[in-house]
């Protein structure tokens, strides 16, 4: 972001006096493309903010700054029981399901970062491809299965970890896999040389090692199925099984005639703000495992 | 060890594909529940040449028509937003922060974000263009088609842009800057330095981002079913088949949708899985 080629025929002052004018130009283009990507970026999440601050007709007006600011909306979704319930599906199901593929995919992970694995490269592949089905292919036959079997429609979304095991531990695999290869073999061979057998190793040193990577990880897993809507709605019916997504897609509001926008609103800022703060917190760490996942590999 | 997750893996993805291929070679009685009959590939069929191949092939035409536009804007909008990211700034860290939160935003929650935006009475959007004397301000956004997709593609650049931009600014970081500083030298222009350093250096980053939203595109399900349930040519594959299974109850056929849909996304995601290929290789070794 310089000054282009001058000829050599001007004046160093006027060279000088272009290349300031063309730097001062240049940084205040940088800077209005800064602004106007937050404000992109920003805008949708500070409307709902604004429209959950709105109670009966200001709903209906268009106003930046809510007129008459008050936290109706925030109290009426807690003594709501289907929002208050969503929240605790949502919360069992995502906990559950991380903690499963982080438990599950960090043996599979240690196993293909270090292990002689016969068809290493088409496990890999076959576990990277999985992470780019539609979920609609298996939610179509778990729609027909958990009918047949009763796990349709379970309370506390029992019905939902399986299926989003199928995006997540394949996910979590491929991340562990390539934090783990990063750990000095070294110290682990220390450990093995000592007398550790291998799943001592794994536990006591490999772990606490890779703890950034199980991190990452765990996050990414955790906001997928936060934020997984598919499922959600394929597998689930009434109130006490639907978790956030769902809950959310269905509301009602207090009274059936209202339209709940603001109920709505407010519903979304509470379960978005969570995420939004963990994201900000671990934001190193979650780009470097999207970008993991999704490139470098 | 692995053998726990492989057995995993085989329950959560290769037996529900299984099964979903099984069922759309099925017929479902929607009186007598679970009572099937062979149906051979008339499910398949119906859905490509048959009765339902109207529904099917305007949703795969929507489908690619959605997928090739947004992620076009996509690719366009990130790589701005990348390049203004790279640059040395005071406030860059804060920057590079903000654009996390459209992807940390449930999908749901944009939907129902742009939704009310886009209301045609009381919505932001109609209620500025109408009092800036813009065109536009009378248009039923989601409730005419070409409209509707648009603010389809709209809401999804919106969520997605930012996430392409954080992949090309990795793409970018690892470009040395010396590169850079001899053609500044050689008196290269920022445009000449844009066109003839970064872009070829940044094109595996660009092909694998595009490959990646181009997977997504293609599956989406949230924004379509929240803003419009379908409707005025916004229907896509995976909306299609969800809706003939669950609201129409249609075992077979939903199954044959689905598996077409994964078909589908497979060729895609071979192609993905071929370019990364290197990258796994790396692992494997």
């Amino acid at each position: 972001m310089s000054a282009t080629a001058v000829p050599e025929s001007t004046s160093p002052t006027v060279r000088r006096a272009r290349l300031r004018r063309f730097r001062f130009s240049t940084t205040w283009l940088l800077w209005i493309a800064v602004v106007l990507i937050m404000l992109f970026c920003l805008f949708p999440f500070y409307w709902l903010i604004n429209t959950s601050l709105k109670t009966g007709a200001d709903l209906s007006s268009a106003n930046l700054v809510p007129p008459h600011p008050n936290l109706d909306n925030y109290s009426s979704i807690f003594h709501n029981g289907d929002f208050t319930d969503a929240l605790r599906n949502s919360a069992v199901l995502s906990l559950t399901t991380t903690l499963i593929a982080l438990v599950v995919g960090s043996f599979a992970a240690y196993a293909l970062a270090r292990l002689r694995v016969p068809m290493k490269f088409l496990l890999l592949a076959v576990i990277l491809s999985i992470t780019t089905f539609p979920p609609i292919a298996v939610a179509a036959p778990v729609y027909k299965l958990w009918t047949d079997i009763g796990l349709y429609d379970k309370p506390l979304s029992l019905g939902l970890i399986l299926p989003d095991l199928t995006f997540t531990l394949p996910l979590t695999i491929y991340i562990l896999t390539s934090f783990f290869r990063q750990i000095p073999r070294e110290l682990e061979e220390a450990a093995l040389v000592d007398g550790a057998t291998y799943f001592q190793t794994f536990r006591k040193v490999v772990l606490p090692l890779a703890a950034p990577g199980l991190v990452t990880a765990g996050l990414l897993a955790f906001i997928f199925v936060w934020n997984e809507f598919l499922f959600a709605i394929t597998l689930t019916a009434s109130a006490n099984a639907r978790p956030v997504p769902a809950a959310i897609a269905f509301f009602t509001g207090s009274s059936q005639f209202e339209i709940p926008l603001g109920t709505i609103s407010a519903a979304s800022v509470v379960v978005t703000v969570p995420l939004i703060v963990l994201v900000l917190i671990f934001q190193k760490r979650i780009v470097a495992g999207l970008t993991a996942g999704a490139v470098k590999g | 060890m692995i053998a726990p997750s492989l057995l995993v893996i085989l329950l959560v993805a290769a037996y529900p594909i299984g099964y979903a291929i099984w069922l759309s070679l099925h017929e479902y009685s929607l009186i007598h529940q679970g009572l099937s009959r062979w149906a051979g590939f008339r499910n398949y069929s119906s859905a490509l040449w048959g009765v339902e191949s109207h529904e099917f092939w305007g949703a795969f035409k929507t489908t690619f028509l959605f997928t090739a536009i947004s992620v076009t804007l996509e690719l366009v909008l990130g790589l701005a937003m990348a390049l203004a990211m790279h640059q040395a700034f005071r406030g860059r860290s804060i920057l590079r922060a903000t654009v996390l939160v459209p992807w940390a935003i449930l999908t749901v929650v944009t939907a129902m974000t742009w939704k009310t935006i886009f209301d045609p009475d009381l919505g932001f959007a109609n209620t500025m263009l109408r009092a800036l004397h813009l065109p536009g301000g009378h248009v039923v956004w989601l409730g005419q088609s070409g409209y509707a997709l648009a603010v389809l593609v709209f809401a999804d650049v919106w969520k997605t842009a930012p996430f392409m931009a954080l992949l090309l600014l990795a793409g970018l970081q690892v470009i040395p800057e010396d590169v850079y500083d001899a053609a500044k030298v050689d008196g290269a222009t920022a445009w000449q330095r844009f066109r003839r350093i970064t872009l070829p250096l940044l094109t595996p980053a660009i092909l694998v981002a595009l490959i990646f939203r181009t997977l997504d595109a293609l599956r989406i399900f949230d924004l379509p079913f929240v803003l419009t349930r379908g409707t005025n040519g916004t229907n896509t594959l995976s909306l299609e088949a969800q809706q003939t299974l669950v609201n129409n109850g249609v075992i077979g056929l939903g199954s044959a949708l689905s598996v077409l849909t994964f078909v589908t996304v497979m060729g895609v995601s071979f192609l993905y899985i071929r370019f990364v290929g290197g990258n796994i290789r790396a692992l494997a070794d």
